[in-house]
């Protein structure tokens, strides 16, 4: 088996416990690249995983609960990486070459992550879509992608308006657009929003904010990257 | 753009971009509309990027079937295919299909004297020159073996000369970015008239029916039986020959009938057998241009490295060589194995060091070859290539099996390419002889008795 990241021979960790596992998946990327992707560890934000020294309510979280609009929204966000240079160069081979399989990486890694944060949680995953031009054009939706490592019951209950490129856009123009979403269905409940990246957050408050109009109880969100 | 009257013949507007190509829908800067025209009038064709086959998928464009390159993207109405290997140049899939021109060729302009060269070439490069000259018009295989610093461009200046004169399309293929860049300017200055383009990843340039493209192996992807001639320069560079499916682009760029010729100082075993079975015609070139022989690799003894690095202290002898040098005001550089080497040293010594994915590469480099710092320290990605007039050369480790015999033999030859001073010293540190060392030098003295003979 190969690194999926280098390319170079894997060998795999056999031991008297996978041996025996017939489920045994052994992972998809080499010890050393492994080290370089930055998994968030500790101190951070406790609603927007940013790092934060003393694991206070950043400055961007605090604005969002004063915000009229968004107010209690989005319960909280986390996310498993944080964003560094490494990071974006999987994401430009990942969502904008189309290196679809990439995300297979950090499987392990999601998993445990969502397991810690909401084990015991029966909410309904529910992906960030794309404009179905965008999504023809790339192949697949990054986020649903995501949601597909966890292994649970997805609904996309959204869609999305119009397509802007927000990765082209500064802090001010995306908090002056407008909600891009439609809600398709209404679910009730529980929901976690998945989605690739946590920037500024304004995605996933549109979509939390439609989502609770629509008559969800409680709305967090699970971001492969924070940055 | 080499287009003769556009508004006698339209089609040559797309044969220019589209000719000898297989391209994604975004790499054809045709709209929409146009396109459709050209698959109706059958100039182009749409072909399948992934096949399938008994033995799995493979890509169309880059030959690549090994299996942990092949992805899979999973759909609602099942899997989807796409290649890992050449994603970077754009993804291939099976949801989107490869265009492929089946028009009439882009005529080409014949040009009478296109060599603006005015140069004398030495009595070696005269056999070779003739060599090449006779396999581009018989449209035949050949090697050139000729040692660093031979004057290979010009070499080739009389054969491109009857090509182009012919109309033949022309390639000169190597695996190095840094070997195009330094080539392009010495053509364009050589061939004025000619429409020359160069082809790297992030190059400015675009192939708009040039008649000679000089590209990096990874660019020939885009290509199918497009070129009349084809040089392959530095073939036994990395990653050329550990990459089946450069070999394998390589081989697609060319016309069934198509000349091909290799370049190299240091052929890989598996072309130096076909030469030796007589597969592969070869031309050898034992001496440099200014007609000097070959700097003798020595092999100083330097066991103390590794102690001496711990303590973090260079050993003495190569704290002797380096003084030695200053005391002379000789320039040079300094091989070693590793990047961390590299940094160590360059703390220990001041002097600036150049590896792969430094950002600076290419400043540093162009401040050594001016001349404005004394000494560089390198990994082995100047082992080759790069020229600089008047300099000493040592290798640090040269045990180390990163330095083969090719990288050592390159090193090498990079002391003494000055026709005022072809004498470079040339100093292997080691800690233990390898084959690689003793098979480097047996390769320059072989080349110095070839030549010495000649003269004879």
């Amino acid at each position: 088996m190969n690194c999926l990241w280098c390319h170079d021979d894997i060998m795999p960790d056999i031991t008297w416990l996978n041996f025996w596992n017939p489920f045994y998946e052994p992972g998809k990327i080499c010890t050393t690249c492994k080290e370089g992707f930055p998994i968030i560890v500790d101190h951070v934000c406790p609603m927007c995983s940013r790092p934060s020294k003393n694991e206070e309510v950043c400055g961007d979280c605090q604005r969002w609960s004063n915000s009229e609009a968004f107010q209690g929204a989005l319960e909280r966000n986390v996310s498993v990486f944080s964003y560094t240079p490494i990071m974006k160069d999987m994401m430009a081979k990942w969502k904008y070459r189309g290196d679809y399989e990439l995300i297979h990486m950090f499987s392990e890694d999601v998993r445990k992550k969502f397991k810690e944060a909401f084990g015991k949680s029966k909410a309904t995953l529910v992906p960030i879509p794309l404009s179905s031009s965008r999504e023809k054009e790339r192949g697949f939706n990054q986020a649903k992608a995501i949601a597909m490592l966890l292994k649970r019951p997805i609904e996309s209950v959204l869609t999305r308006v119009q397509d802007e490129k927000q990765s082209k856009k500064t802090r001010q123009e995306r908090m002056e657009a407008e909600n891009p979403f439609q809600l398709v269905k209404e679910v009730k409940g529980e929901i976690i929003l998945i989605d690739d990246i946590y920037t500024t957050g304004m995605t996933l408050h549109w979509a939390a904010e439609l989502l609770k109009k629509g008559g969800s109880t409680k709305i967090q969100s699970f971001t492969l990257i924070r940055s | 753009m080499n287009i003769k009257n556009p508004t006698e013949n339209p089609s040559n507007v797309y044969a220019a971009h589209l000719s000898g190509k297989i391209l994604l829908r975004n790499e054809i800067p045709f709209t929409e509309t146009e396109i459709e025209m050209l698959l109706n009038q059958k100039f182009l064709n749409e072909i399948r990027g992934i096949e399938d086959s008994n033995f799995g998928y493979r890509c169309v464009r880059c030959g690549n079937q090994k299996r942990y390159l092949i992805g899979r993207i999973p759909t609602k109405t099942g899997k989807q295919i796409y290649c890992r290997n050449c994603i970077e140049m754009g993804r291939v899939s099976t949801f989107e299909p490869l265009y492929k021109w089946a028009g009439p060729e882009l005529p080409l302009d014949r040009l009478k004297n296109p060599c603006a060269w005015e140069g004398q070439l030495t009595v070696h490069q005269k056999i070779a020159s003739d060599k090449i000259n006779e396999a581009m018009t018989n449209r035949t295989k050949l090697l050139t073996w000729a040692v660093c610093g031979a004057g290979k461009t010009e070499m080739l200046f009389r054969g491109l000369t009857d090509a182009i004169s012919r109309g033949d399309r022309i390639c000169l293929a190597t695996p190095r970015a840094d070997v195009v860049r330094e080539l392009v300017p010495r053509f364009r200055k050589a061939f004025p008239e000619v429409s020359i383009t160069a082809l790297y990843g992030g190059s400015p340039d675009k192939d708009d029916g040039c008649q000679f493209v000089i590209s990096t192996t990874h660019q020939l992807f885009r290509y199918e039986r497009a070129f009349d001639v084809m040089i392959i320069d530095e073939a036994d560079a990395f990653p050329f020959y550990a990459d089946a499916s450069l070999v394998y682009a390589a081989k697609k760029a060319r016309k069934e009938s198509s000349s091909l010729i290799f370049l190299t100082a240091t052929p890989r075993k598996w072309i130096k057998l076909q030469s030796a079975c007589g597969f592969l015609p070869t031309v050898f070139v034992p001496s440099r241009y200014h007609g000097h022989p070959l700097p003798v690799p020595t092999f100083p003894s330097c066991y103390s490295l590794k102690k001496s690095l711990q303590k973090d202290k260079l050993p003495p002898k190569i704290n002797d060589w380096i003084a030695e040098k200053e005391r002379n005001n000789r320039r040079f550089l300094l091989f070693v194995p590793s990047i961390e080497m590299a940094e160590q040293i360059s703390k220990l010594t001041k002097y600036e060091y150049v590896h792969a994915d430094d950002p600076d590469r290419i400043e540093k480099v162009e401040c050594f070859r001016k001349g404005e710092i004394t000494a560089l320290i390198t990994t082995t990605i100047l082992e080759r290539g790069v020229t600089f007039p008047s300099i000493d050369v040592a290798v640090i480790d040269a045990g180390h099996n990163v330095f083969d015999v090719a990288a050592l033999v390159q090193i090498a030859g990079r002391a003494g390419r000055n026709a005022k001073d072809p004498y470079g010293d040339v100093s292997f540190f080691h800690q233990g002889k390898s084959d690689a060392m003793v098979g480097a030098v047996k390769m320059i003295e072989m080349m110095n008795n070839l030549a010495k003979e000649r003269v004879k």
